[in-house]
């Protein structure tokens, strides 16, 4: 392989003199003890190179060499479960390795699907990987296709044994094991893309009922910092109905990850009752972790989404944050000494942005499944200003807008996802989703709830320059209803364990009893019921408690709350004040 | 370890603290030197560049006195280390871990790399018991957790230096372990009578006995205060690792240090970023708050509180900014609060404890800890949205209920922010539901009926709180 000799280092950069030739996006190892890094520039012989980690020590006339292959990780089934750094390698201390084939060593049992003879096309299946109550396909690569000529037969192997072999069009012998290198910043091929129709479904109520992602879809989730990014992608991770999580921490903080690791094994998905960690993949590169390492770690957990996507399974991925991407990106670029754009970040930033999130996609893979994978990429604009280039760029490639709010965050109001500010793309697009989930009017419900949150805003400007007591009743009775929209609907703690989770059964069942307020209520003003008179009733409380008294299992109550409301409003007139 | 190595005659230009040498020996970068010459003392540096001709050595002291003719460089063969060993605790030392209270050095049993090695994440043990601090917004609303890093966001003229003082002399753990607290003490950048004030203060109180200072002074190179930080954390680190101490980290300001990286950045040469700080700030301030945490094994602890003055009290300035990022959360001194008088004039809104979740609560401080927490942030957090309607349309255009929140406003800050001397999380939870009072149950949404009838009802039936 080529060799070349270091001239300059700083950071995590260097530039060499080639002797012999290198490629942009080549693979390199530097100095003594081969640090990994990758080739970024080249002109005459002298090339230009990131290092992947700490360069303390490298000096000039260090040796640096070339291996030829761009960068790439192993993907397997060893990944379910397992924490690794930026660029796939397992982080050690990892908790299950009693439970789950996780590391190199542990043998992994394999069950053969194809026969010798049978002709396979590429991203076929040739055998699972049975793990964690789910089965892991292993499946031809892209590009490879032709006749069994062996497969091994059911039983338990070593990690690099070779299971099948497959004679090529071509003619020539092509052998499979559990793993397969693939290159990380070049997306896995798909049949063909297909729209996304369906919600990818939370668990929170703010969300699913108001901002819904679609499955395949991108959604970004900007907020300052202590506006809840972290908690609400980890409730994400937690809950939503996707078949693997890819979870990566980019330039975040060691606890988070710990408490990632502490949390998860814990925690069943109330969908399968499987344990969450069995779903779970975290890539984790801590912000005091090497800066380049940070850049790599994003497609190095796309690749590993497209990977699970093209088992054809539902599949979503987590990376907080972009904005520690994207400096990254700006850290290299300076050291380079390239031109800076906005806010010195490398002018190439919006088309890396892009790139990224359009490896988002509900498809058909090689192999005619349908799989997904769905991008929810936190941001954290510097001050919590929107118009800042990572949130205004990632704006323009996202469908779903979740705005965190710095008011809500300081009033422990969370999820603090401000309703006018977010926004979800072709919502309607779910209406028949919903329907067949027994709620035909969730369009009507969810623009009724959006309009009602709009007039509150308004009128609560109205109201700070002539005085709440000064507004008509009607309005104040608008301000009433949006206020239990708030309290009993949108906001949903992420610790408590009957609310954290929301079905969109029990969402339905909720809204409905909210909306059943509102009407009765404005029944009740056409009586000349003051809106103050309702606001003390003992129900209202209730209303607002209802996340947290009523949860999953307990839903046959939902009846007698509706009843008491009705009972209540009836003869507001005479309730007692102050009743709980 | 390669043999010592010294070079002279080859310097070729110094620029403020930075000394250009031919580079004639093979040494690696962030390699530790010293340098001889100018004067009796030698001083210190560290190569903080190099290419095929040159090496830069950013002298880590003033430069004053040195020349380029009889300028002597000797390089250690390895990056700067800290020698640390038994009896830490009770020594006051300077910026570069040198005694500086008239001691001997301290006996080196080990000898530890200033920069530390990231902790792997998997390695993490979940940060998770309360540490007492004294302070009941901090105690009650936002509380620290062992292994956690929040900092205390401050501006001029606030009195961090005192809150500093009194949680450095009051803090202690609840329960077990009470004899394994210690306290690391970083004055980074501050002024010669602060400094003095901080040792009497320790000094006085007791508290020094348990208590490792480090004090970098406003007088000394800027290059050392990136230092400090350093030496301190890798001391708290060794008495967290070798002794099985759970120690807390004060230090102070972190704004001075900031300033030091962009000082030294600037003379560097290099491309800045937002309002001329070094666009790896978030990066460099990483390396020294993610040294706090819980390794798995270890029987100690690294807790960190930084204090940080905001400059013209914006919290979207590069430093708080880039800090909060960081940190896991913040603590922040409201400058209202202190011309009324409040003290310690926090904040609660702005604040908060990313950690408290997994530091309070049933099996940590008291079952109702959280909800009681919650609901006064959720009221008090009203009660202010109230008070800057009140401001506009006056009193008389409030509702009955809104009235009732302006007087719960008042009664938060004057009886429970408000303290003289330390108090216990039972003294500051007792007030917390006497606050509570002010307001009228229904409006009490976090706290279940059991909570409502058990704290705030049967007081109001039967006697208040004395």
């Amino acid at each position: 392989m080529s060799e070349a000799v270091i001239r300059w280092i700083g950071g995590p950069v260097l530039y060499a003199r080639a002797k012999g030739e290198f490629r942009v996006g080549e693979v390199i190892e530097v100095g003594a003890r081969r640090l990994p890094g990758e080739v970024i520039r080249l002109k005459d012989d002298e090339l230009i190179a990131q290092v992947y980690e700490d360069t303390t020590g490298l000096r000039p006339g260090d040796p640096v060499y070339g291996t030829g292959g761009p960068l790439s990780v192993r993907l397997g089934p060893h990944l379910l479960g397992g924490i690794f750094d930026g660029l796939l390698r397992p982080l050690d201390g990892t908790f299950n390795q009693g439970s789950s084939p996780l590391q190199a060593a542990m043998p992994f049992h394999f069950r053969p699907t194809a026969t010798v003879g049978q002709a396979l096309e590429q991203g076929a299946p040739f055998g699972v990987v049975p793990s964690g109550g789910m089965d892991q396909l292993c499946l031809l690569p892209p590009q490879v296709s032709g006749t069994v000529e062996s497969i091994a037969d059911e039983g338990t192997f070593a990690p690099d044994t070779k299971l099948c072999t497959i004679r090529t069009s071509s003619g020539g012998l092509d052998q499979l094991g559990f793993f397969r290198q693939w290159p990380v910043r070049q997306p896995r091929p798909v049949r063909e893309r297909l729209p996304s129709e369906e919600p990818m479904i939370t668990g929170q109520r703010i969300l699913d009922t108001l901002f819904p992602v679609a499955r395949g879809g991108r959604a970004a989730l900007p907020g300052g910092f202590g506006t809840g990014k972290t908690v609400l992608q980890e409730t994400l991770a937690k809950w939503c109905d996707a078949d693997v999580i890819v979870y990566v921490g980019c330039g975040e903080r060691g606890n988070e990850m710990a408490e990632v690791l502490h949390d998860f094994p814990g925690l069943a998905d109330p969908r399968t009752g499987r344990r969450l960690m069995e779903r779970t993949v975290i890539i984790a590169n801590t912000s005091n972790m090497p800066v380049t390492a940070r850049e790599a770690s994003i497609y190095t957990a796309v690749t590993v989404g497209e990977y699970f996507r093209d088992q054809g399974l539902h599949v979503s991925l987590m990376a907080d944050s972009t904005s520690r991407w994207a400096e990254a990106l700006r850290e290299v670029s300076g050291r380079l000494g390239e031109l800076p754009g906005e806010a010195a970040y490398p002018a190439y930033l919006a088309s890396r942005l892009a790139e990224f999130y359009e490896r988002a996609a509900r498809v058909r893979t090689l192999s005619g499944r349908i799989g997904s994978l769905t991008i929810i990429g936190a941001v954290s604009p510097p001050a919590g200003d929107f118009s800042e280039p990572v949130t205004s760029h990632t704006k323009r490639y996202v469908g779903s807008f979740w705005g965190l709010d710095r008011e809500r965050a300081q009033a422990r109001f969370y999820p603090a996802i401000h309703p006018l500010q977010s926004y979800a793309q072709g919502a309607s697009r779910f209406a028949s989703w919903w329907t067949q989930r027994g709620n035909p009017d969730w369009v009507a419900q969810r623009e009724r709830l959006l309009s009602l949150l709009e007039s509150q805003a308004d009128l609560e400007r109205m109201a700070r320059i002539v005085g709440k007591d000064a507004l008509p009743a009607a309005q104040q009775l608008t301000l009433l209803c949006a206020e239990l929209v708030n309290e009993s609907f949108l906001r949903q703690s992420a610790f408590s364990p009957v609310d954290r989770y929301c079905s969109p059964e029990r969402q339905t069942a909720m809204l409905k009893i909210i909306l059943r307020f509102i009407e009765l209520a404005q029944a009740a003003l056409e009586r000349g019921v003051m809106p103050q008179a309702m606001a003390e009733l003992g129900i209202l409380r209730r209303l607002q408690r209802m996340g947290e008294e009523i949860g999953e299992d307990r839903l046959d109550q939902i009846p007698a709350l509706r009843a008491d409301l009705e009972a209540a409003m009836a003869d507001v007139e005479r309730a007692p004040r102050h009743a709980a | 370890m390669r043999p010592e190595l010294s070079v002279q005659g080859t310097a070729t230009a110094i620029e403020g603290p930075l000394l250009f040498l031919k580079r004639n020996v093979e040494v690696g970068l962030n390699e530790a030197v010293e340098i001889h010459g100018g004067g009796e003392k030698p001083r210190l540096g560290r190569v903080a560049a190099l290419d095929e001709k040159v090496m830069v050595i950013e002298v880590l002291e003033s430069t004053v006195g040195l020349g380029l003719q009889d300028v002597r460089v000797r390089f250690f063969g390895e990056s700067l280390h800290a020698a640390l060993g038994p009896g830490l605790l009770g020594r006051i030392f300077n910026g570069v871990g040198q005694p500086a209270d008239g001691g001997p050095p301290v006996a080196a049993a080990k000898r530890l790399r200033i920069d530390g090695t990231p902790i792997n994440p998997a390695s993490r043990e979940l940060p998770k018991d309360f540490i007492e601090t004294g302070v009941s917004a901090i105690d009650l609303m936002n509380s620290l957790v062992r292994g956690q890093k929040l900092p205390l966001f401050s501006g001029g003229g606030m009195p961090h230096d005192r809150i500093a003082t009194e949680i450095a002399q009051n803090a202690r753990l609840r329960r077990q372990g009470e004899g394994r607290f210690a306290i690391v003490f970083v004055g980074i950048g501050i002024s010669h009578e602060t400094a003095e004030a901080f040792r009497r203060a320790m000094q006085e109180s007791g508290a020094l006995a348990h208590t490792a200072m480090f004090l970098n002074l406003a007088s000394e190179p800027s290059t050392q205060r990136l230092l400090t930080p350093r030496f301190a954390l890798t001391a708290a680190e060794y008495l967290a690792a070798e002794e099985a101490r759970h120690v807390l980290v004060i230090m102070t300001d972190m704004t001075n240090y900031c300033e030091a990286l962009r000082e030294v950045s600037a003379s560097h040469g290099e491309v800045p970023s937002r309002k001329g700080y070094p666009g790896y700030m978030y990066s460099d301030l990483a390396t020294i708050y993610e040294r706090a945490g819980y390794v798995r094994g270890a029987r100690g602890t690294v807790t960190q509180l930084p204090i940080l003055t905001m400059p013209s009290e914006d919290i979207s300035h590069p430093i708080p900014d880039l800090t909060g990022y960081i940190t896991e959360g913040q603590v922040v001194l409201d400058k209202t609060l202190d011309h009324k008088g409040i003290y310690p004039p926090i904040n609660v809104l702005p604040s908060l404890s990313r950690l408290m979740d997994q530091g309070t609560g049933a099996g940590y401080t008291h079952a109702d800890h959280p909800s009681l927490a919650g609901q006064l942030f959720a009221s008090y957090a009203k009660a202010i949205r109230v008070r800057v309607l009140a401001s506009v349309v006056g009193r008389d255009g409030l509702t009955d209920i809104d009235r009732d929140y302006l007087e719960f406003a008042d009664e938060f800050e004057r009886s429970l922010v408000h303290q003289v001397g330390p108090r216990t999380l039972e003294e500051s939870m007792a007030l917390g539901w006497r606050v509570l009072h002010r307001l009228p149950p229904a409006e009490l949404t976090r706290l279940s009926d059991g909570q409502i009838s058990r704290y705030i009802r049967r007081d109001l039936d039967g006697k208040p709180h004395a």
